[in-house]
């Protein structure tokens, strides 16, 4: 027993701090002092990336009977969606303060959101898998809702919800027939199970089917992609960045655990679905982006053609395959956080930067910022030298390194319908007259790393090969 | 005598560097910052001097090897080193930056510094692409240039200077991306990514063709080749007057030397079964865009059109070869007709960019490029015309300038392939001359047009500077061009016999 608690530290100690701050909140009373609790969760994250880091072991050790897992790839990936979400809660904090919206629930509802996370990465059987992706949804649903007399808000969060109770119903559903044949809801245990079937047992592939849709479901892959932009562009943004971010790493993960910890024997089935998911995604996500005049619409649609390139390197079906996609999501979280970031310092008290065209003649409104978002739009497009572009070689290098060159071509082909869209932001900041001349309003630190964040996408983009080698020997035990 | 400075690095890394400090200065002291970028270029045009001065022309292997581990994940390199090739484009480099940074200094008033900085990376970025021996490293060069010429046509450039700037991005992005597949392809058959090791690769007749495909869709772009050449002129008309010659000068060689870097070396057996489609897309190039370029109203718009079917030539050296090589069983005529491409770049680097200043030269006065509003400019700018002749002539083909090398070389080499080819390719002699010096006669002689031009005033120092720099290279090139071929010649005659052997049984 003690072995089995020893594991899972991080997580039973954010587990206390999120309830610890759910009674000091109660005990606020001057709203002024409401700040208190973004500094409690920040020390929070802090605290549980340094027990993730001291408490992780060398080998990949299992607890409480196979269904917690812990091994490189968890480790690696814990500490990223802390640290993203504690950059997140950075960016959030102005924004909240000047919509009115800074509470305490939120930086709560954040921590057990980044909890379920942790447990998805970490599940190892079917149960925990949706035990965590539950608390995560749950508490993006209510996060989304928190701007309570917003409409667009609201309707968001009803769209989001109702969708992605869906969701969970499908994978569940696909789940107990994964059970049914397999009489477990261990992954271990269903490997094993279908490694020893001689031929193919249709009721697997019918499981996995619905598996499937839930796990693209929660990626935001087409054709389950119908809630990204509704609920991108209706949640408060810091909700968005938050949605946007974090959870895709969960979600990456959940995809390897479920399909390649659990199914790899059936590689050969639910490397076809991803083929069609990862191509419809490309196509829908790249092509309908370029009609949004909404940013953060605009960035749902790119998230979804993301998604449909992360994909690629599941498809590969090789180890270094799934370390491209791993990189490509670690990737792809930060300029997604920088990109929604720079529509937080663009905004005021009452006022969204977010039409594309609040971004025209950022380049001579201020600068420093537009070239920021110049290396987010050039990354995101995968322009070297910045990281966008090696996350996207990575993956289309394993591709091609088991022989699937038409997919790589024809991936590089919507990717450059992709850069279309990017350059148009480039476009507006550089090229255009801004419309107003206002000086930004933002915090020093916001400023601070947000420049961080913009900086590092070109930093890694020069030297790629620390965090390469990383997501390898992550995935390679 | 040099060789123990890291040239290459410091030919990449000093202008990147430099271009970084005079965004920081910023602009605030506007000339300041103009002094410093020319500060920083003419130091590069020395590192290059000094490349040339340690350079061995005697061997073809490569020199002044810089390699260090970059990506050890995926055994990338640092990995630089020039040849014969590369060294005559990193000087054309060089020495056109400089131009160019001469030609902005007071016609630039918006965002100097970010205008200055924007060429001094892009110089960096070029040399980077020239002296790059890791195909991967060479890429990230190679798509990274995209991203200062896009600011520098979108922010400085014309009217329709949006719509310009995108497609020729969307463009050269289009045709870069599958020689990134082709890379990535190659490093699956090879497990390098060292250009040396990819032209040892031994590859099968389909794979190489496929291969070619790809290679040729980056670089028939970049030249570019008709018909892929409709970014051009919209990218040339709105550029600014660095823009474009950067453009004609330097960007269009890159297709160039990705032929004799990749596709000629890498997929031998491909190039010769495409030798003929390529032939026939030179032809139409030089002479189809020829009579295209005759029709122009717009200055800048015929000199691009020229530029393509010039570059026509270019092309033509490099495939016809193949047909020599297989009636005479000697080298001596492919050589020469790869020569003659080659120097055929260099000189299309010098004389177009010359034109496209001088171009800029009457637009910063007349705010016109349109022909119709010229006439009679050699009645109150004599110097300017003297060196616009010049120029003219030389794009035409006139002996003695170098613009009669190249393309010398080239048709005297495709009469050893075929008397047609040579007859097509020599229309350019009549097609170049016509157009180039139907546009000067309309423009420079004749009665003062207009009020405006009768206002204009002479090249004052700072331009004639330009222009006689650019005078007396052409000159040099023209009369003496032996430097330029005893640089190439062991290279190109290396490369040719690796061609000529095939890759597969």
């Amino acid at each position: 027993m003690v072995n089995n608690l020893i594991l899972v530290v991080p997580e039973l100690t954010l587990l206390i701090l999120a309830c610890l701050a759910l009674v000091i909140d109660t005990f606020i009373k001057n709203p002024a002092s409401r700040g208190g609790i973004y500094w409690f969760t920040q020390t929070s994250l802090i605290v549980t990336i340094c027990l993730i880091y001291f408490y992780c072991p060398h080998q990949p050790t299992v607890a409480f009977e196979n269904s917690f897992i812990s091994d490189p790839m968890s480790t690696v990936l814990k500490m990223f969606i802390c640290l993203i979400s504690f950059v997140v809660f950075l960016y959030s904090r102005d924004y909240l303060k000047e919509n009115d919206l800074l509470k305490g629930e939120y930086f709560i509802l954040g921590l057990f959101a980044v909890l379920g996370m942790m447990v998805m990465v970490s599940a190892y059987s079917l149960l925990t898998v949706y035990l965590g992706l539950e608390l995560l949804s749950l508490s993006l649903y209510s996060m989304v809702a928190m701007h309570r007399d917003s409409q667009p808000a609201t309707e968001a969060a009803m769209k989001y919800f109702v969708l992605g109770a869906l969701a969970s119903g499908m994978l569940l559903y696909g789940m107990s027939i994964l059970y049914g044949v397999t009489g477990s809801l261990q992954l271990t245990v269903v490997a094993e199970y279908i490694v020893q079937q001689s031929d193919a047992n249709h009721f697997l592939v019918f499981g996995l089917a619905f598996v499937i849709v839930g796990v693209a479901f929660k990626l935001g892959a087409a054709p389950f992609h119908m809630w990204i932009p509704d609920v991108y562009q209706g949640a408060p943004t810091s909700v968005t960045l938050f949605i946007s971010s974090a959870p895709k790493l969960a979600a990456f993960a959940m995809a390897m655990r479920l399909l390649v910890d659990g199914m790899f024997p059936l590689l050969g089935d639910w490397q076809g679905m991803l083929i069609i998911l990862s191509i419809l995604s490309m196509a829908t996500g790249n092509i309908i982006a370029i009609s949004q005049t909404n940013i953060k619409r605009m960035l749902a649609y790119s998230t979804i053609a993301h998604v449909g390139f992360l994909l690629l390197g599941l498809i590969a079906g090789s180890r270094a395959g799934f370390a491209g996609s791993m990189f490509y999501v670690i990737i792809y979280a930060l300029m997604s956080m920088g990109s929604f970031g720079m529509i937080i310092l663009l905004g005021r008290k009452g006022f969204e930067a977010d039409n594309l065209d609040d971004f025209k003649g950022l380049a001579e409104r201020s600068p420093w910022f537009a070239f920021i978002m110049l290396c987010l739009m050039f990354s995101m497009a995968g322009v070297p030298p910045f990281v966008g572009f090696w996350a996207k070689w990575f993956v289309l290098k394993e591709l091609v390194a088991v022989d699937m060159v038409w997919l790589a071509a024809l991936a590089v082909l919507f990717s450059i319908i992709g850069a279309y869209y990017y350059l148009r932001i480039v476009k507006l900041m550089y090229f255009d007259q801004p419309t107003s001349m206002l000086a930004i309003k933002a915090s020093q630190q916001m400023r601070l790393v947000l420049s961080l964040n913009g900086l590092v996408i070109l930093a890694l983009g020069l030297v790629p090969n620390v965090l390469m080698a990383l997501c390898i020997s992550a995935l390679t035990r | 005598m040099f060789a123990e400075l890291p040239l290459l690095s410091l030919l990449i890394w000093t202008p990147i560097l430099g271009g970084v400090w005079v965004l920081y200065a910023g602009d605030r002291q506007a000339l300041t910052v103009k002094y410093l970028t020319l500060a920083v270029s003419v130091v590069t045009f020395v590192f290059s001097v000094m490349l040339y001065a340690g350079f061995d022309t005697t061997t073809y292997t490569m020199q002044f090897i810089e390699r260090s581990s970059w990506i050890s994940t995926f055994d990338i390199y640092y990995h630089l080193g020039v040849d014969g090739i590369a060294l005559p484009l990193i000087l054309l480099t060089t020495f056109t930056t400089v131009l160019v940074v001469l030609a902005g200094w007071e016609v630039i008033e918006k965002r100097v510094a970010q205008y200055m900085a924007a060429f001094l990376i892009l110089e960096g970025l070029m040399n980077g692409t020239f002296a790059a021996m890791d195909a991967i490293l060479f890429y990230v060069y190679w798509e990274a240039m995209l991203i200062p010429m896009f600011l520098i046509i979108g922010v400085w450039g014309g009217s329709r200077r949006v719509y310009a700037t995108i497609k020729f991005f969307l463009y050269t992005f289009l045709g870069s991306v599958f020689m990134l597949v082709a890379f990535l392809y190659l490093y699956s058959q090879a497990g390098s990514f060292n250009i040396a090791d990819l032209h040892a690769l031994p590859l099968g007749l389909t794979a190489q063709k496929l291969i070619f495909i790809a290679f040729l869709l980056a670089f028939a772009v970049k030249i570019p080749m008709w018909p892929v050449h409709t970014w051009l002129p919209d990218a040339h008309v709105e550029a600014p007057t660095g823009g474009s010659v950067i453009l004609a000068a330097i960007l269009l060689k890159m297709g160039g030397y990705g032929f004799l870097r990749f596709s000629l070396p890498i997929t031998p057996d491909a190039s010769q079964a495409f030798a003929g489609f390529m032939i026939v897309l030179s032809l139409i190039a030089i002479a189809y865009i020829g009579f295209v370029a005759l029709v122009q109203h717009d200055m800048k718009k015929l000199i691009a059109y020229s530029s393509v079917s010039h570059m026509g030539f270019v092309t033509l050296g490099f495939f016809i070869g193949f047909s020599i090589y297989a009636t005479s069983n000697s080298l001596s005529g492919a050589v020469m007709g790869m020569e003659g491409g080659m120097v055929q770049m260099i000189s299309h680097g010098f004389i177009s960019g010359a034109l496209f200043l001088c171009v800029g030269v009457m637009y910063d006065r007349m705010h016109s490029r349109e022909i119709k509003d010229y006439g009679g400019v050699v009645n109150t700018m004599p110097r300017f015309a003297a060196f616009m002749m010049l120029f003219a002539l030389a794009n035409s083909g006139l002996p003695g300038t170098s613009g009669f090398v190249g393309e010398f070389l080239v048709i005297l080499s495709s009469f050893k392939a075929s008397f047609w080819i040579a007859f097509v390719a020599a229309t350019t002699l009549i097609l170049g001359a016509a157009y180039t010096l139907w546009m000067y006669k309309r423009v420079i002689f004749g009665d003062i047009a207009n009020e405006n031009v009768a206002e204009l005033k002479d090249i004052g120092s700072r331009e004639t500077v330009i222009l006689l720099m650019l005078a007396v290279a052409v000159l040099l090139f023209g009369i003496w061009p032996a430097p330029l071929l005893d640089v190439m010649h062991p290279t190109i005659e290396h490369l040719l016999e690796h061609v000529m052997q095939s890759k597969l049984g």
